[in-house]
């Protein structure tokens, strides 16, 4: 008797397992590199774990066209070579019909290859101008542009009537990039860098350099890094007593920032995506909506602060998801529509894809923040 | 059989199978890690020749490997130069520098060489991250073109694993021909006792420094090929990481084979897939597979391997006997 | 007047880095000094005296000293464990191979540090505020007198331990022959077990006391710990005063090429005087000339 339950059992257990996998259409598989460790873990953990949690509710909720989304992510720990053959696996065994990250401008640059002549689309989440100037067929990203966070402080500098300026920049990618940027704009803005330093990613002193800049003419700092260098940057400015307005990049815009900075962080000036300010917005803004569903969704979930890095990841899984929405889950669809992306409200600024133009955002996406009482202000 | 006809023979079945494997992986991802694990294998065969036999450790290996991605990448996107012809170049540079190098750092023994050897790796990763105007920074170098030999151009796993493949075959026999020879004998000399082979005539040093020559040499050219298959190159490749990496692969495969320079760098490529499911532990498992292989099986992986399959010819061998 | 200012700030910053790679390279001395090895993983103590110290004080809220001296024993426990188990079975082994396991362990506690908290940086409060003191024009922050002060005492107590004291002499007379030692009675494993002591001991106490100056994270040990290699290679590791120039001319070095040179080639520079050093003076600047022995 006991037999013959057990057997019943079993069997319906089968034929349900059986039926649920016949009846579902199957999985959107969507690929996602992320240096989840290694030196860019700081951009990689909140990407993934931004795209897992945007992926869930979206299935949580219907799926897209009544299909159930799938992620595969693989960790390419900041190098190039692990990129390219996750990228490779992508493509050739999981079968994925668009492509997420990589974190870093760098692993963004070495899969372009592999992407283009597989014809799979691929949102990075870097900030390099490289990757989509000049424009590549297959190839899109959210990051904003470095130039545009220049820009941005270049504006109220010229404000300020700062003419002569200071830069310390990190010597990684990220570092690299900006003081590219910053040298080849400053010009247009009438501001001449007197002094051009640089240091480690793993240095744990920059007073050499502050002291440096101390004896220039140097009427503001811009340091350009991500944690924990510009922390340094903050104390050491403080302990040599340096007066003159500090301006960091977009890459400190966190809490995390502030806590580690201390007192060194207070007045510091900065251009950031709108995520680490979303209560102060206006109601009227387009993003804030947006902005608050995913710094509140984010907290519930990992008990930290969303940041912008993350809002990367969601704006790139979103694109997809509307994409696919307004067109078909094939590769080539997914490309023709996220060209046709217009005014998508996302978390790094207003999204407008067209042929010419794969960035898709305006200097608008950064907003000028400023430390006061160990809190970010927006400025204006 | 004699010894030098079983190691024929092993070559032989060995690169047989290699050369057609690709038949039945076509278009799959698999030969795209396969190409990988050439380069990787040419690397472990090159540290090997330096660990394994001459007993020398280098943690700055990855330099040598950088510096022919980058005379490959650079000279051939800046001034548009033939790519083979680069390749020699580069090899030869990179071979220049180590017999420079070599003398002055051979001279030092155990950690002060680990130390020498790591503080030269990282003034050249210094060097590729700094020079911006040449190497493209942190950001890489992208556009390197690929290779070609007339019609042939080598743009696919699949042209790429054989092009690839080839040349670590050619690398793994001239190695076993090296410690086969006068040179290899007098190499194990001074890896066993460097005081005792002095005695007998051999002159250590520039022994030593020959080995690191070639060691480089080869190290550039697996640079080079790395660099026209990639088309892109950053010096986070090459960073203090990727030349423990290089030590772990010869110790996990193997001090002194050839075999098992090939084992190791096809486990330290793969391992990553496995390992995809325990997010965050790579690097846990990559230490403790350190530690574990150096302490229970100096040997490496390879001689258990030997071991297990003597252990099952010897059976054999008892059944066959019991059955005449 | 202005230059003058600049270059003290140089020598005085110079002189606070290197008094920490001088504490950490005081580790390697000792543990090298006991038994010819050089332990890769030194650095890792040093991380893990930081992250412990955070962990207690951040996390479970301890006060200071509490987590501190926890932290410290906790560090040591490791050390002895680590020598336990990897190094005694190994005791005859090659260097190469003992080069290799330290830097397998080195990996290993990097990656466990990881997984236990995470990637994150953190800081330590400073132990005695955050107003800089002024010093012939230059400032240094509170916390770096700590740290002269911390590494003066190391070294005092080390000279008064290695020189006077029984214990401290039979570890000098293992580093010097370890099979006379044991003839004349020295029971040499617990020698070496108690140089992996003390040594993670003044490891993670140098993490400690840094990390309210440049934080503290899984992966700082690599370049710290790199960093104390080359101030004892500079200093020669046989004396334990001259460790002790070799990290201050490092950190001055650091400073100077920082200042003077370029930033960006500042650890380039760090490296090719370690280099020059290995290969013309082996010994360290303030060395004494070994004998090689067979």
């Amino acid at each position: 008797m006991l037999r013959t339950i057990f057997i019943i059992i079993f069997l319906s257990l089968i034929f349900v397992l059986f039926a649920g996998a016949s009846f579902a259409a199957p999985p959107i598989k969507i690929g996602a590199i992320f240096s989840v460790s290694g030196p860019a873990s700081f951009l990689g953990e909140p990407e993934r774990n931004t795209a897992q949690m945007m992926v869930d509710e979206i299935n949580k909720t219907g799926g897209v066209k009544g299909r159930k989304l799938e992620l595969i992510v693989y960790d390419t720990q900041g190098d190039a070579t692990k990129a390219v053959q996750a990228v490779n696996r992508l493509i050739k065994n999981d079968k994925v019909v668009a492509i997420i990250g990589d974190s870093t401008t760098g692993n963004s640059m070495a899969v372009i290859p592999v992407v283009e002549k597989a014809q799979v689309p691929i949102i990075s989440c870097a900030a390099g101008i490289k990757i989509t100037e000049p424009v590549k067929k297959w190839v899109f990203k959210t990051a904003q542009n470095d130039a545009l966070a220049v820009m941005r402080i270049f504006e109220h500098m010229k404000e300020q009537k700062i003419k002569k300026i200071a830069i310390i920049t990190v010597s990684d990618g990220f570092g690299s990039s900006g003081r590219e940027q910053l040298k080849l704009k400053a010009g247009e803005f009438g501001i001449e860098i007197i002094s051009d330093e640089t240091y480690g990613p793993k240095d744990t002193d920059m007073t050499a350099q502050l002291t440096k800049i101390r004896g220039t003419a140097a009427q503001a700092i811009v340091c350009w890094g991500t944690n924990p260098g510009p922390a340094v940057v903050a104390r050491n400015a403080k302990q040599l007593g340096i007066k003159i307005p500090l301006y960091m990049s977009h890459g400190v815009s966190s809490k995390r920032f502030i806590e580690l900075a201390g007192e060194g962080a207070e007045d510091i000036i900065l251009p950031s995506g709108r995520v680490i300010v979303a209560d102060q917005l206006p109601d009227k803004d387009p993003q804030k909506k947006a902005l608050l569903s995913y710094v509140n969704n984010y907290r519930k979930h990992f008990k930290v602060e969303g940041d912008h890095f993350g809002g990367h990841a969601w704006d790139a899984i979103m694109l997809i998801r509307d994409a696919i929405e307004r067109g078909d889950a094939t590769p080539m669809a997914i490309r023709d529509q996220l060209e046709r992306t217009k005014n998508f409200a996302g978390i790094g600024g207003m999204f407008n894809y067209s042929g010419q133009d794969h960035a898709g955002l305006t200097k608008d996406a950064f907003v000028l923040v400023q430390v006061k009482k160990g809190d970010w202000k927006l400025i204006k | 059989m004699t010894k030098e006809k079983r190691q024929i023979t092993i070559f032989l079945i060995f690169s047989f199978v290699l050369l057609v494997i690709p038949f039945s992986l076509r278009e799959s991802y698999l030969l795209n890690v396969m190409v990988f694990i050439g380069i990787h294998t040419m690397l472990a065969v090159a540290l090997n020749l330096l660990m394994g036999y001459a007993g020398q450790i280098s943690l700055g290996h990855a330099a040598f490997f950088g510096m022919g991605a980058y005379i490959s990448g650079i000279f051939t996107t800046r001034f548009g130069l033939d790519p083979w012809l680069v390749i020699i170049m580069a090899a030869l540079c990179a071979a220049a520098i180590a017999f420079a190098m070599g003398f002055p750092i051979l001279k030092l023994k155990g950690h002060y060489l680990a130390m020498a050897t790591l503080g030269f790796g990282i003034i050249i990763y210094i060097i590729f991250n700094e020079t911006v105007n040449w190497t493209g920074g942190p950001s890489g170098l992208s556009g390197i073109p690929n290779l070609k030999i007339g019609e042939l151009v080598f743009d696919n796993d699949f042209h790429n694993y054989y092009l690839v493949w080839i040349i670590t075959l050619g690398v793994m026999l001239l190695s076993i021909n090296l410690s086969q020879s006068r040179i290899g004998r007098a190499l194990r000399a001074v890896h066993d006792s460097e005081v005792a082979a002095r005695v007998m005539g051999i002159n250590a040093w520039v022994l030593k420094v020959q080995i690191f020559t070639v060691s480089a040499f080869i190290s550039a050219m697996a640079g080079s090929l790395y660099a026209h298959t990639m088309t892109f190159v950053a010096p986070a490749s090459f960073g203090f990481n990727f030349s423990v990496e290089l030590v772990t692969m010869v110790v996990v495969g193997g001090l002194g084979s050839i075999y098992g320079s090939f084992l190791g760098a096809a486990i330290l490529t793969t391992l990553p897939e496995f390992l995809r499911v325990f997010e965050d532990f790579d690097i846990i498992i990559y230490g403790l597979m350190l530690i574990v292989i150096t302490m229970f099986m100096p040997g490496g992986l390879i001689s258990g391997l030997q071991l297990l399959s003597q252990k099952f010819f010897l059976k054999f061998k008892a059944k066959a006997d019991k059955g005449a | 007047m202005d230059n003058f200012r600049q270059l003290t700030q140089y020598v005085l910053s110079g002189l606070s880095n290197g008094a920490i790679y001088a504490l950490i390279g005081f580790g390697f001395a000792i543990i090298h000094n006991a038994t010819g090895i050089i332990n890769f993983a030194q650095g890792e103590f040093v991380m893990l005296g930081g992250m412990l110290t955070v962990f207690f004080l951040v996390f479970c809220g301890f006060p200071l000293l509490p987590a501190i001296v926890l932290s410290i024993l906790i560090a040591t426990v490791a050390g002895i464990t680590f020598e336990r188990l990897a190094i005694r079975p190994l005791k005859d082994a090659k260097p190469i191979r003992l080069i290799i396991i330290t830097i397998g362990a080195s990996i290993f506690i990097r990656g466990a540090a990881m997984l236990i908290w995470g990637k994150d940086t953190h800081a330590l409060p400073a132990f005695s505020g955050n107003e800089p003191l002024y010093i012939a024009g230059a400032t240094i922050m509170p916390q770096h007198l700590w740290i002269f002060g911390i590494t003066i005492l190391v070294i005092i107590f080390s000279r008064l331990f290695f020189n006077h004291s029984i214990i401290g002499k039979a570890m000098r007379a293992c580093a010097y022959n370890a099979q006379a030692a044991s003839l004349v009675g020295i029971d040499v494993k617990i020698m070496v077990m108690l140089s992996f002591a003390i040594s993670a001991a003044i490891g993670s106490l140098a993490g400690i006391i840094i990390a309210p100056l440049t934080m503290t994270s899984f992966d700082v040990g690599i370049m710290l710990g790199i960093k104390g290699f080359c101030a004892v290679i500079i200093g020669g590791m046989s004396s334990g005063l001259g460790t002790v120039l070799g990290g201050l001319l490092l950190g001055l070095l650091e400073a100077l090429g920082a200042g003077f040179i370029s930033a960006s080639y500042k650890d380039a520079i760090a490296f090719i005087v370690l280099l020059l050093i290995l290969f013309l003076r082996p010994e360290g600047l303030f060395g004494k000339k070994e004998t090689e022995r067979v």
